[in-house]
């Protein structure tokens, strides 16, 4: 009989870089599940394992170095303790940084929850020639101590034991004495504390009167909130913080760290012995080329380079061997669809039509975001990203920015091709708020993969002799207009939000593990893919619904249907009434037909090889042997014999004629209704004021439909300049060429910097209200955007005009004033911070 | 003086932090405390921010924090 578990809540705290992740997965050997916390987006991550007749369930804390409200995450790991109150902590510590970490198991143990201590790091404590002593560590501690190796998996089963050890004997770990005179205040303190049953039942209380000392606005407010005396406690607080302070000249919580560093002098005296002295760490060495003025600039550039392209560039062409896998599978969801009609298709195939093909076309990124995944975690595990933002920081401050920033930015396509979905992901890593929204704000303004077909079409039409010199103003134009934003964004809306100390911890180089990378990589994955396909779903039959309603009049329908009838009647003419295959296809199996020439095509197509053609081929005949004589213009064999069938031959001809009526009417009927919707009577309505931007009706709705995704600008031109009906269907291009010939390289440059500047596609917009917790920001990141393209265009196309430019010189001059623009905001002081001196 | 006159190489004592607020909390928390060794390890390669050794870890921090550290040469 199976008796249900008994679960042990155990949270995994301790400093970052401590190797926290590792022993996380390490205990929970992968059996784990991330989330956000509620309404933010710091992930918590939990698992599972079983120990003798328990179940243990595991809350992977934030890594920090202290327990303060300074920061969300030191909040929310403390928070989680005092709430959610878990049975143990395991405390992940640094072995070969026991000091600093030794600040946190302090703060650690004052919670009043069994305490284990992870010593992790072992490996890189002795070859540093560290020796520990862990029997008197774990006694002036008054926890267990365990030394491990997270990355080689050695002292799991240990670690574990100690864990569950824990839980059976509750043993509370030792509190640090802060020395006489800050103990007497504490003491009183932590009495007042005790009379009120409320906190006392709530809180440890030692703890509240530590932080209470230490005027923690956490700590007040628990207080305010949850006692009846606050009033008096607050008000005793304060006087108390007053005396210590006149008294010593310094304020408690400052004391209080000395005191704990002192305190972890003095353990680590006792406990750790350097028997050697490294006098270079590996670390060291790598470091004096890494952060060397010349190699390490260069460095850095390969490494951004070495990013773009193996991600953008080389995931770019994997897409191309996994696009076969996903066509196959659109092709197959495709054929689960009610089938076409011969003027108009049922709106339960139309709509699921689109949205499958959006889906399909956002999984054909998976491979890049594998990659791009892959390798921040491998820049993360290594240590290199602190190298990154170390070197940078001077650069991006200019602009609001922070060192890290970096990352964001090149994933968000620095030159060209990027993706803005993994850039806005990354910005989690800033830890300053400001410079986290800022350059989550900026990150849209990059070249993302789906804004270059546009460029790529206007150029080629525009710009051929000068393709390359422009494609570069482009691309570097927008990290330019990015820079001269962010600071900007930074000195106004921004200006309020918290900034955050650049004080950054430089991690000793660690190899990274293959599970680890892979690990970081799937869970990044899978919240991605999970929050983007249902965003995608929802925009593709919104955006379904904008082009296609209201839809046509009646009379209108009725008209197009009898131009579908006469299209039919016609054909039936041509083959003639008595032929065969006039019964063949009569009513029901003209469809039928279409069907699969369309399928035969298809399948037929790019198909070289004489034996794979055949087997194709064989398989169509046993289909329909009927349809397979049309289709093959009347030669075939049957019987052994070669067969010149005349009909069929006819039948074929007839047919091709009819193919292109009903690609024309559909061609009309579709502008009709596009033109008709809603999205099209605004891009109409709009024309009188985008006239000045060198926009008309149509490049109105192409680029409205690009909010969906940009891709859909160059499609969406694509079928308001459709084909002329030839079966050879012309490239865009040509067609563009033919219809447009007004058009001017400076509606091309107009269209150009709009779309460079264009607001983020929904997926991104979606990413940025969950990573930046508002609606509001995301609001922002649409509306400037769009402020700023208006005016981009403005400049190319009116002003361009007026002054006779050439496109060429119009670039240059507008790069010329973006350039002298970002260096002169960059130059703007942000306000002093403000100091409060104690 | 204060932490961001130095140079590469040099050494000193921490004597005071006389940052406050959010910056005056991480700097005590990375272990910024009277009497801290502090050997600074380099300058960034545009100048800043400086690398620094305390308490046998590697820590960068711009000038502008550096100041706010009053410190004497070792
Ligand atoms: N040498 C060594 N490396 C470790 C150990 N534990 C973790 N690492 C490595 O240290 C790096 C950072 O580990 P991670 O778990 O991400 O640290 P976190 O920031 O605390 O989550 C990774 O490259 C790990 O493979 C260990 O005990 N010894
Ligand atoms: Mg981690």
């Amino acid at each position: 009989m199976r008796r249900k578990l008994k679960e042990i809540k155990v949270a995994v705290a301790g400093q970052p870089n401590s190797g926290k992740s590792t022993i996380f997965n390490l205990l929970t050997g992968g059996r784990q599940h991330v989330a956000n916390y509620p309404g933010i987006t710091v992930e918590k991550k939990t698992g599972t394992y079983h120990i003798q007749e328990h179940k243990v369930f595991l809350t992977d804390l934030p890594g920090t170095y202290s327990l303060t409200s300074y920061s969300l995450e030191e909040r929310i790991a403390r928070d989680f303790l005092l709430q959610e109150k878990p049975e143990v902590i395991v405390d992940i510590v640094d072995a070969a940084n026991l000091e600093r970490n030794l600040y946190l198991v302090f703060q650690l143990a004052e919670i009043s929850i069994p305490l284990v201590i992870d010593l992790n790091m072992a490996d890189v404590a002795k070859s540093r020639g560290f020796q520990i002593d862990t029997e008197k560590l774990s006694q002036e501690i008054g926890a267990e101590v365990v030394p491990t190796v997270g990355n080689k998996g050695r002292g799991k089963s240990k670690l574990r034991q100690t864990i569950h050890r824990a839980y059976e004997t509750k043993k509370s770990p030792k509190k640090i004495n802060y020395g006489e005179d800050l103990e007497s205040i504490l003491i009183s303190l932590e009495q007042l504390l005790s009379k009120d049953t409320n906190l006392k039942k709530r809180f440890p209380l030692r703890w509240l009167a530590v932080k209470l000392l230490e005027n923690d606005s956490e700590a007040l407010r628990i207080v305010k909130k949850y006692s009846k005396n606050g009033e008096e406690i607050l008000s005793y607080v304060e006087k108390e913080r007053k005396k210590f302070i006149s008294q010593y000249g310094e304020a408690p919580e400052k004391t209080l760290a000395h005191q704990r560093y002192r305190e972890a002098e003095k353990i680590v005296g006792h406990c750790v012995k350097q028997i050697r002295t490294k006098p270079k760490t590996l670390t060291d060495r790598i470091d004096m080329v890494v952060c060397n003025r010349f190699s390490g600039l260069i460095i850095l550039l390969g490494t951004i380079y070495a990013m773009y392209n193996l991600s953008i560039v080389q995931g770019y062409k994997i897409t191309n061997y996994t696009w076969p896998l996903l066509a196959g599978l659109q092709k197959f969801l495709v054929l689960l669809l009610p089938p076409e009609g011969f003027a108009f298709d049922p709106l339960l195939r139309a709509m699921p039509l689109g949205v499958i093909g959006g889906v399909i076309a956002v999984l054909n990124y998976v491979p890049i975001f594998i990659i791009l995944f892959a390798l921040i975690a491998i820049m993360e595990d290594t240590g290199y990203l602190a190298r990154m933002s170390f070197i940078l920081d001077r650069v991006f401050r200019y602009f609001g920015l922070h060192g890290q920033s970096v990352l964001p930015l090149v994933l968000g396509g620095v030159y060209v091709g990027g993706c803005a979905i993994p850039g806005v992901m990354a910005c989690r890593g800033i830890k300053d708020e400001k410079a986290r929204l800022a350059t989550m704000l900026v990150v849209p303004l990059m070249n993302c993969l789906a804004k270059i077909p546009l460029y790529v079409l206007l150029l080629g039409l525009f710009f051929a002799a000068t393709k390359g010199i422009m494609m570069f103003f482009i691309g570097t134009i927008t990290i330019i207009i990015a820079l001269g934003v962010a600071k900007i964004l930074s000195l106004t809306v921004l200006k309020r939000k918290e900034s955050a100390p650049f004080i950054l911890e430089m991690p000793p180089y660690h190899l990274p593990t293959l599970g680890g990378v892979l690990r970081r990589c799937l869970e990044r994955l899978e919240i991605f893919v999970k929050k983007i396909i249902t965003v995608v779903i929802v925009v593709m039959i919104l955006v379904y619904l904008l082009i296609n309603f209201p839809g046509l009049s009646e009379e209108r329908k009725a008209y197009y249907n009898n131009q579908a009838n006469q299209i039919k009647q016609s054909f039936i003419r041509k083959i003639g009434k008595d032929s065969s295959y006039a019964k063949l296809l009569a009513g029901k199996q003209l469809m039928k037909f279409i069907g699969y020439r369309n399928d035969y095509r298809a399948a037929t197509k790019g198909i070289e090889k004489e034996e794979a053609k055949k087997v194709i081929e064989q398989k169509f005949r046993q289909r329909n042997l009927e349809f397979f004589k049309i289709v093959k213009k009347g030669k075939y064999e049957l019987g052994g014999k070669k067969i010149k069938d005349k009909d069929a031959k006819k039948v074929h001809k007839a047919y091709k004629k009819l193919f292109n009526q009903r690609r024309e009417l559909r061609a009309e009927k579709k502008n009709e209704t596009i033109k008709g919707s809603f999205l099209g009577r605004i891009g109409i309505a709009m024309e009188p004021f985008t006239k000045r931007l060198g926009f008309n009706w149509q490049v109105n709705i192409a680029l409205i439909s690009a909010f969906a995704a940009k891709e859909n600008a160059v499609g969406t031109i694509g079928v308001l300049y459709e084909s002329p009906p030839t079966e050879k269907e012309e490239r865009l291009e040509k067609r563009l060429g033919e219809k447009e010939g007004g058009w001017t390289p400076l509606h091309a440059l107009a269209m150009i910097l709009f779309m460079a500047m264009y607001p983020p596609c929904i997926p991104t917009l979606l990413m940025i209200r969950v990573e930046s917790g508002s609606t509001l920001w995301m609001l922002l990141a649409t509306l400037y955007p769009i402020i700023l393209g208006i005016i981009f265009a403005f400049l190319a196309f009116t002003v361009g005009n007026l002054l006779g430019f050439t496109g060429l010189k119009m670039m240059v001059a507008i790069y010329v004033l973006a350039t002298v623009f970002t260096i002169g905001v960059g130059f703007i002081k942000s306000e002093p911070k403000v100091k409060i001196k104690t | 003086m204060t932490l961001d006159e130095l140079k590469p190489g040099q050494k000193c004592h921490i004597v005071k932090v006389n940052a406050g607020g959010v910056t005056g909390q991480r700097l005590l928390d990375m272990g910024f405390v009277p009497g801290a060794k502090i050997d600074v390890i380099r300058n960034a390669p545009l100048v800043d921010p400086m690398e620094l050794l305390l308490k046998g870890y590697r820590v960068s921090i711009r000038h502008s924090e550096a100041k706010e550290i009053e410190m004497i040469l070792l």
